[in-house]
């Protein structure tokens, strides 16, 4: 049973393929950035990418890179910089679909989706232009109401893979979330979930008093690699925090096609010339 | 005093008497001006600043502020928008016809649901302009007001920029000039806004904070605001962190 969780990098990418629908988490909640960048060194196509429920240079690369067919966000955006400067490029050539979604619509998705029900309802958005391109969100009377009260309804959201990075993992697959209800109705909802770790615990974290409350139990999870630093130039909570120079060095680079291509040579590539 | 303290100072006098404020994610103005709201309150003020790596008020994350928001638990809410226009509709999503946007902005966030819910949001835009303050936005994200029947609890009641503050007057959808910040005029607001808005008889200068409040703000704030948003706290606010912060 031991190990059985525990998988190289390439094989845990290998996990993500063509077109699935791939939930990532916001910067702060543990994103797997060095797993992230496997899958652009995979060349994957056609994903449809579900931000939970708003996300930064992950999202931004990944659809610069060309990973991306749809999008499905409250936001995309890097801190203190502004919009995904590839997420502007590709909403003007049109090369991406975009479900723009809010914030709570997508956390309602999940939390219905975990509960195999088939939709939540959601007060506000009334009035938004959302709903005009939503076709897959409907207003209905609210059927407990003594009169006229129109509420929105939004469909469960079951993601097929959920990729997310934490600071400690076990050998039998349970993973420290830090009580990150986010990263656990999210894992609850997915089909598979896929964690990289910063460390692996030595024990079990479900039978640790003080780490077991805050895991997620291995049920949720699927496979899970070793990833020191994985969340690199994105923080992890409690360990390292952003890396506002690289973020200021994206910004640059991501503004022009040509810039672009040279991050990822530099950042995500492998060297296909040796040095 | 810096044209941020300022601007800081604005936000925290509007939020005198507040109970619990919340600060959403690419804030750091209002974030600052909540905390220093706090530090001036007593404790009568509490600040929840969002993306706060040291300090989160929802450390479970994820739903956590949309449920506090959504059983009308959080008093006061700060957004801003890519385009707001003189009926307070906000628009994050972009310029031009969606969804090939010639400029794509964010997106909406947790604006369609909070700039309903909330009872109070005051909006903050640094940038006024003509660009930002439009005569009719190219896309709601969320709407000014609601028609009757519509559960809407909350809604907008201010609007700073980086020239003036404004009020809005909900029963007549318009907002009304309350305040100019030094160094510009009423023409000058007038000449930079894009839509037609009302002045009061008595426009005042934007009042500067005292000696004691910019005091506070640069000694207990500061290293507040540091920590969510290191950028702004050394550039705009000047804050040298310590070597242990780091």
């Amino acid at each position: 049973m031991l190990n059985d969780f525990l998988v190289g990098m390439d094989e845990l990418v290998a996990q993500v393929s063509d077109g699935v629908m791939l939930a990532i988490p916001k910067d702060e909640s543990g994103v797997a950035m060095e797993a992230i960048r496997g899958i652009i060194r995979k060349s994957i196509e056609g994903l449809h990418l579900l931000c939970v429920p708003v996300c930064g240079l992950h999202a931004d690369l990944l659809i610069g890179a060309g990973c991306v067919a749809t999008v499905e966000c409250g936001g995309i955006v890097i801190n203190e910089i502004g919009a995904g400067p590839r997420f502007r490029v590709a909403v003007r050539d049109g090369t991406i679909q975009l479900k723009d979604s809010t914030c709570p619509a997508i956390h309602a998705g999940l939390q219905a989706g975990e509960k195999g029900q088939p939709f939540a309802a959601v007060r506000g958005i009334i009035g938004s232009d959302l709903l005009k391109y939503r076709d897959d969100w409907h207003i209905v009377d609210n059927p407990f109401s003594d009169g006229n009260d129109p509420v929105v309804l939004v469909p469960a959201l079951n993601p097929d893979v959920f990729l997310f990075h934490a600071a400690l993992g076990d050998q039998h697959g349970n993973v420290w979330i830090a009580g990150r209800r986010d990263l656990a109705y999210t894992a609850h909802a997915s089909k598979t979930t896929l964690v990289t770790v910063e460390e692996i615990f030595d024990g079990d974290l479900m039978a640790d008093e003080k780490m077991g409350p805050g895991s997620l139990s291995s049920v949720y999870v699927s496979a899970m690699a070793h990833a020191p630093r994985g969340a690199w130039p994105l923080p992890l909570a409690n360990r390292y925090r952003e890396d506002v120079d690289h973020y200021k060095e994206y910004a640059r680079l991501a503004r022009s096609d040509d810039g672009f291509r040279r991050y990822l040579s530099t950042y995500v590539l492998p060297a296909t010339e040796a040095a | 005093m810096s044209h941020d303290e300022l601007l800081i100072w604005t936000i925290a006098r509007l939020l005198k008497g507040e109970r619990t404020v919340a600060v959403g994610s690419s804030s750091p103005t209002p974030a600052a001006g909540a905390l220093l709201a706090e530090a001036l309150s007593g404790g009568g003020t509490k600040a929840l600043i969002f993306r706060n790596n040291l300090n989160d008020p929802f450390p479970e994350s994820g739903s956590e502020l949309y449920d506090r928001v959504g059983q009308g638990r959080i008093d006061v809410f700060f957004l801003g928008g890519g385009q707001i226009d003189g009926e307070a509709n906000l628009n994050m999503v972009g310029v031009g016809d969606y969804p090939r946007n010639r400029v794509r902005f964010p997106g909406s966030h947790g604006t369609p649901v909070i700039y309903m819910l909330v009872p109070r949001v005051i909006l903050f835009r640094e940038e006024h302009s003509r660009r930002v303050l439009v005569p009719k936005v190219d896309f709601i994200s969320a709407p000014g007001s609601s028609p009757p029947g519509v559960f809407r609890p909350g809604g907008p009641s201010d609007l700073v920029t980086g020239m003036a503050h404004l009020k809005f007057d909900r029963a007549r959808g318009r907002f009304i000039l309350v305040s100019v910040h030094p160094g510009h005029s009423v023409e000058d607001v007038r000449e930079h806004t894009g839509f037609v808005f009302d002045i009061y008889d008595d426009v005042i200068e934007t009042p500067a904070p005292d000696d004691a409040c910019l005091r506070l703000l640069r000694e207990q704030v500061t290293p507040k605001v540091w920590e969510t948003y290191p950028d702004f706290a050394v550039t705009k606010l000047g804050y040298r962190p310590n070597a242990s912060d780091l």
